[in-house]
């Protein structure tokens, strides 16, 4: 039998911010406390360690080594002194997955309603898998999910179900 | 299935990505309303036939509440536009009258803006 | 004549290969077909024209197609899990061990008795169950519904669980086109050339559609197109994918058939495709048409097109003497395709005056009598083709002669396949020269911008003859509605239109004469075009029948509405993804785990599962509530409440938002402290509760209930976003940020304590209905000191991901205290005891806090909030609304809940009158006794009096009414 179109991957081990505030007004001091370029809208900014996506035209959402979390909510709390902003750590909130393959392209095409061959790097797209809420972008070799932390054995699973070995969408 | 762009992060989104809304424009009726004032916002509805405001949520998405211009009877969407206006905005009212030459607003826009 | 072998020709057979034989069971009979058959061309190789019984008089019907419009040939597929009722023979290709059996006949398919149906014809004229089943009414319940409903649907639907697997996937395409013949892939090439991306879908599993079969050369031009477009980027090429449907917006859907009878794969056995198309060329061909004469609905008569292709494609001959019948040039390929196979073709029979065009001609030179002016008078034979009577076509059917023949190869013109046109608002034109609807460019469906977004190619188009240079020049076809032209009626009750549902030119006569004159309703009359083929080939004849009888133009009939799914979709496909475990996504808390190695019965609470009780060996749920309840109020337990919605609220104007948001003033309560609010929407009615933290000068901590998390987020951002835009306020969902345990009993102060932390827990650091923060078992924590219990209680939030070590470490602290994991049915009761309100028992969306005397939890102050105009409405404020009160059985027995109080008299429609119902109520283990909480017209006045609770079995509970508050009425305990 063939192999699965992509390996399913929990990742562990990371903090995740979300971030409220007038990005006109405050991006600049964000910016600078999360290390990154604020990212278009429906970008994301990354040095490889830390990412920063745009998740609404006054949220962001800053994705970095768990180590690096406290000091992080700290320089960016400082950052938003005095200016009406909101800095919460939702990583425990989060479910996070790497689909990595040469079909993880089909394997995001079956679950969301969105053109997954054609995302292009560093887009970030807001979106469900299937019956669950879920953020995409593009990786090394395939796709990172990011979906909630209650529904992260459905997310493994509709992922797991989707990469069946044979099930490529190239037509036949 | 409805197909919308999101103006706020501009995705063009399924309907199954959006969250419906209802008619867009109601003027909130405080606790000074009349009756017929508050019945009128809570339950009277235009039903159009034609040109018609409504609110979606890009729910899925960037979570934003938006207002989409569109023609209940062909689906033609004229237009999507922000949430923060009490009325559609002039290019919004433009599209419609490009597409639709017979239809008129019924509210006032002010000189040199929809609002 | 006799049905006589071989029925195998010795040569031709483009599609299949026979050197691999497959075997397959027929109604249990042991047979062989060829690789590349379908169960039809197998069957008819066998020697089985008879494939199954049409639906309403079990009449004999073999197969009348080649391909998805099949009426007759519906078999049922597999067995068990993988049975399938009513597929297409004719397109279902023939995989090794098929199983096969033919339907709706007992007890064979050679003797079926409920073809004494057919007998019977003449009392079952359309609308028959209309007129008959209508006195005397009580029959209908006992008598006639029950024998309907047996002889009703085609096919057995299978019974066990659907084995396979499906999935959907999402495809976009600027260009999609539909149909893999000529006419498709020539448009494919014109859309790749002016740029973009360009998926094309064939229905088949062999591109070309009819070109290959119909003109010399036809297959080397089709090679020619595929090898041109897979050389192309951008362009994809499917088959085996039948566009089912097309939606608004350009959104297509199609079934591809990925293992279709082969689930020893373990791959998908169809995907759905959820196309979004810039824009759909429709290239989805034509049909033919049958011809109305008597009897031909006789097994042995097929369409000309259909016995071509079985020649040509499978090398089938599905009769040794083949007589055609026509009104078009094109049937005559049929007649020289079998005369080339060996077959003979005593006659064409052309209803024309004249037939000199290139192919009559090419028959004639073949030595085939062309008789024209000529029509079928009648078939003969009953199960199979034993001859046709011929006539005039002009006459009324006076027999002239009789051929002998096995097969009658018909054809009575071609029809555009308009569907997917027609699904999203295109509209047609009656082409009267040629005889057809089509497509009218001028009305086409709109996409999103207003514009046509559909165009259509080739035969679809009306343009029968697009395979360019391999035409020839065909005279035209002559409209044939009714073989001969002045049928008496005799002839006509005996000329099929469709075949599956048994609808015959006098059945649509009869409607007409019976007023019906919209062709809708006469589809619903007479079932025309209802079976699962939707009429594609009884439709068009059905309406020209239709309008000859309303003596009207066939555009002013008009046609029914073409709906999606163009052939039938396995619902399983709609479903892909979602079943068993992955049916809905089950949300799970972070102690989730803990909870299943304990025992936990689960109760579904939204999408999460939270334990209902914890039943210990030997107990059932009630005995362990009950245990739970005790063991709370006599010790600690730990209830997992992170499921309730946490959401927080910053800005500068986020204790006005709040203001409006909660019936009570919320921009009041002190950093620190705790507050109780009430939701309502702007109709006044309640629609969640939960308790509000302030946790800095700008910062609000909203609980809401497990159910109102996301709702009362979506309400917030709604309010924030639409209304109030220039408020300063932020909300973010945190719900799943943090595990929340509440522990909770006389001993929770004990258990908390012996948990290293820096928190105060004492009752003068940490009063009831205040908050803290610091460290507990190592972990950070905020405490909350609230009760929904009644009891001394604290809630703790930590990080979601030392959710179970805090539990954990709570279970091991308390062990020698007899620490109980509580489940939510123990805290309902608990909470019912102490009167406290559940949204959604108390609430059920027409409740205002009012009726619930929380008239305390509403502000006086505030000018404003959300629901306030509502609740001064005349019908929420006259004083006779049901109110709350608790409601104490007379007896032993717990009163349900949902039960009715009746007062005196009855209504408008018989029924006793009500004054009050039960929206609570449970055993009270602390109190030892039932307890219920209810809502009783003028109820707070009325203490101590007794309702009536009529019970179904015709018995009466009572109940008296009481105060809500059954214990601990002061408060003594949440407060220690």
């Amino acid at each position: 039998m063939a192999e699965a179109l992509a390996t399913i991957t929990r990742v562990a081990g990371l903090g995740m911010i979300t971030l409220r505030a007038d990005l006109d007004r405050a991006g600049d001091a964000l910016a600078e406390a999360a290390g990154l370029a604020i990212p278009d809208t429906t970008g994301a900014t990354t040095d490889g360690s830390r990412t920063l996506a745009w998740m609404s035209p006054d949220e962001l959402l800053l994705i970095l080594p768990q180590a690096e979390l406290a000091q992080a909510l700290d320089d960016l709390t400082q950052a938003l002194m005095g200016e009406h902003g909101l800095v919460a750590d939702v990583s425990d909130a989060r479910a996070v997955f790497d689909v990595i393959g040469a079909g993880a392209a089909d394997v995001v095409a079956k679950l969301a309603p969105v053109d997954a061959a054609a995302m292009p790097q560093g887009h970030l797209r807001r979106t469900r898998m299937a019956q669950t809420a879920a953020a995409i972008w593009r990786v090394d070799g395939g796709f990172r999910v990011i979906g909630f932390r209650s529904t992260a054995d459905y997310l493994a699973l509709i992922l797991t179900n989707a990469a069946i070995p044979g099930s490529g969408l190239a037509p036949r | 299935m409805l197909i919308l762009t999101c103006p706020y992060c501009g995705v063009n989104a399924e309907e199954t990505e959006l969250h419906p809304g209802g008619e867009a424009h109601l003027a909130r009726i405080g606790p000074n309303g009349t009756d017929d004032e508050f019945e009128a916002y809570l339950f009277a509805r235009k039903n159009a036939k034609g040109v018609h405001f409504e609110r979606w949520r890009h729910a899925y998405g960037c979570g934003k509440w938006f207002l989409a211009a569109r023609c209940t009877a062909t689906l033609q969407v004229f237009g999507t536009y922000r949430a923060q206006t009490p009325h559609p905005p002039a290019d919004i009212v433009e599209a419609i009258r490009k597409a639709r030459p017979d239809w008129t607003p019924d509210w006032t826009p002010a000189e040199g803006t929809a609002e | 004549m006799t049905h006589t072998p071989p029925f195998r020709l010795p040569a031709g057979g483009r599609r299949i290969d026979r050197a691999w034989q497959v075997p397959f069971r027929f109604d249990g009979r042991h047979l062989r077909g060829l690789t590349g058959d379908t169960i039809a061309s197998a069957l008819l190789a066998n020697g089985q024209m008879l494939m199954g019984r049409s639906f309403k008089y079990h009449r004999p019907r073999g197969p009348m197609a080649s391909g998805s419009e099949e009426p007759n040939a519906l078999l049922g597929l597999g067995q068990g899990g993988r049975f399938e009722p009513n597929q297409r023979a004719t397109t279902t290709p023939l995989t090794h061990g098929m199983i096969t059996r033919s339907q709706n006949c007992w007890p064979s398919l050679e003797a079926d008795i409920g073809a004494i149906n057919n007998w019977l014809s003449p009392v079952f004229p359309a609308g028959f169950y209309y007129k008959t089943f209508i006195h005397p009414r009580p029959f209908w319940k006992h008598v006639f519904e029950p024998i309907i409903r047996r002889s009703a649907g085609l096919g057995r639907a299978p019974t066990d669980p659907d084995p396979d697997r499906y999935e959907q996937a999402y495809a976009f395409a600027d260009t999609v086109v539909v149909g893999g013949g000529i006419a498709g892939l020539t448009a494919a090439r014109e859309a790749a050339d002016a740029g973009g991306t360009v998926l094309v879908l064939e229905q088949d599993g062999h591109w070309g559609g009819r070109t290959p079969t119909d003109h010399d050369g036809g297959q080397a031009a089709i090679d020619a197109a595929l090898a041109d477009l897979r050389g192309r980027k951008g362009v994809t090429l499917r088959r085996n994918t039948m566009a089912t449907g097309l939606y608004d917006h350009g959104y297509l859907i199609a079934r591809e058939s990925l293992a279709d009878h082969d689930p020893n794969q373990g791959i998908p056995r169809q995907r759905l495709w959820r196309i979004r198309a810039g824009r759909v060329i429709a290239a989805t061909g034509a049909l033919e048409r049958p011809l109305s004469f008597a009897c031909n609905d006789v097994p042995g008569v097929m369409l000309a097109s259909a016995v071509r292709d079985f020649i040509a494609d499978f090398g089938v001959a599905p009769g040794r003497r083949i007589v055609v019948v026509t009104n078009n040039d094109d049937a005559y390929r049929t007649a020289l395709t079998a005369h080339a196979a060996g077959l003979e073709v005593p006659a064409i029979i052309d209803a024309r005056p004249l037939a000199d065009g290139a192919l009559p001609q090419a028959a004639r030179d073949a030595g085939i009598t062309v008789l024209t002016g000529t029509a079928i008078a009648k078939v003969k034979g009953a199960k199979h083709v034993e001859g046709v009577v011929l006539c005039s076509h002009q006459g009324d059917g006076r027999p002239t002669q009789t051929i002998d023949c096995d097969v009658v190869a018909m054809s009575g013109g071609w029809s555009p396949v308009v569907h997917l046109y027609s699904h999203c608002g295109g509209k047609l034109i009656w082409d009267e020269g040629q005889s057809m609807f089509r497509p009218d460019p001028d009305r086409p469906p709109l996409g999103a911008d207003g514009q046509g977004n559909v165009t259509v190619a080739g035969a679809a188009n009306g343009d029968l003859r697009c395979a360019g240079d391999l035409e020839h020049p065909e005279a035209p076809t002559m409209p044939v509605w009714v073989m001969p032209a002045r049928a008496p009626y005799t002839l006509r009750a005996k000329m099929w239109l469709d075949f599956q549902n048994d609808v015959k030119v006098t059945d649509v006569e009869l409607a007409a004469q019976e007023g019906y004159a919209s062709v809708e309703h006469t589809k619903r009359y007479t079932t025309l075009g209802m079976a699962t083929d939707q009429g594609k080939l009884s439709n068009i004849n059905g309406l020209a029948v239709l309008s000859n009888a309303l003596n009207q133009p066939i555009q002013a009939t008009g046609t029914t509405t073409f709906r999606p799914p163009y052939t039938p979709l396995t619902l399983a496909t709609i479903a892909a993804e979602a079943k068993d475990d992955a049916f809905q996504p089950l949300r799970k808390t972070p102690i989730h785990a803990w909870h299943e190695t304990h025992g936990a019965s689960w109760e579904p609470v939204g999408h999460w599962r939270r334990p209902y009780a914890y039943p210990r060996a030997g107990e059932d749920r009630h005995t362990a509530v009950h245990r739970e309840i005790l063991a709370v109020r006599a010790g600690v337990g730990t209830l997992d409440a992170s499921t309730l919605g946490k959401i927080i609220v910053k800005g500068p104007d986020a204790g006005r938002f709040l203001d409006m948001l909660y019936t009570n003033m919320m921009s009041t309560l002190p950093v620190g402290k705790c507050r109780y609010g009430l939701m309502c929407n702007e109709n006044g009615f309640l629609m969640d509760d939960g308790v509000v933290a302030r946790l800095s000068d700008d910062t609000w901590l909203c609980h809401t209930t497990t159910g109102g998390a996301d709702r009362i987020h979506g309400h917030m951002e709604d309010w924030l976003q639409c209304e109030w835009w220039d408020w300063k306020v932020y909300t973010a969902n945190l719900t799943e940020q943090f595990a929340q345990i509440a522990v909770a009993g006389p001993k929770a102060r004990d258990v908390l304590e012996r948990l290293s932390g820096t928190i105060d827990l004492s009752a003068e650091a940490l009063p009831f209905m205040q908050w803290a923060e610091g460290e507990l078992a190592g972990i950070p924590a905020r405490v909350f000191r609230i009760s929904f219990s009644g009891e001394l209680s604290y809630e703790i939030a930590v990080p979601a991901n030392r959710g179970l070590e805090l539990w954990e470490a709570l279970h091991l602290a308390g062990a020698d205290l007899g620490i109980t994991p509580y489940g939510t049915e123990a805290m309902h009761v608990m909470r019912a005891e102490k009167g406290f309100i559940m949204i959604g028992d108390e609430t059920d969306g027409t409740i205002i806090p009012q009726d619930l005397g929380l008239d305390w939890a509403i502000s006086k102050k505030k000018a404003d909030y959300i629901g306030k105009r509502a609740q001064r409405r005349s019908h929420m404020t006259d004083g006779t609304r049901w109110k709350l009160v608790g409601l104490e059985s007379l007896s032993d027995k717990v009163i349900p809940d949902g039960a009715y109080a009746v007062a005196e008299g009855v209504n408008g429609n018989g029924q006793r009158k009500t004054q009050g119902r039960v929206t609570s109520s449970y055993h009270s283990p602390t109190l030892g006794k039932p307890i219920a909480m209810g809502l009783v017209r003028h109820g707070p006045s009325r203490m101590g009096q007794v309702l009536d609770f009529p019970m179904p079995d015709g018995t009466v509970m009572q109940a008296r009414i009481v105060d809500p508050v059954f214990y601990d009425k002061e408060g003594s305990r949440q407060n220690g």
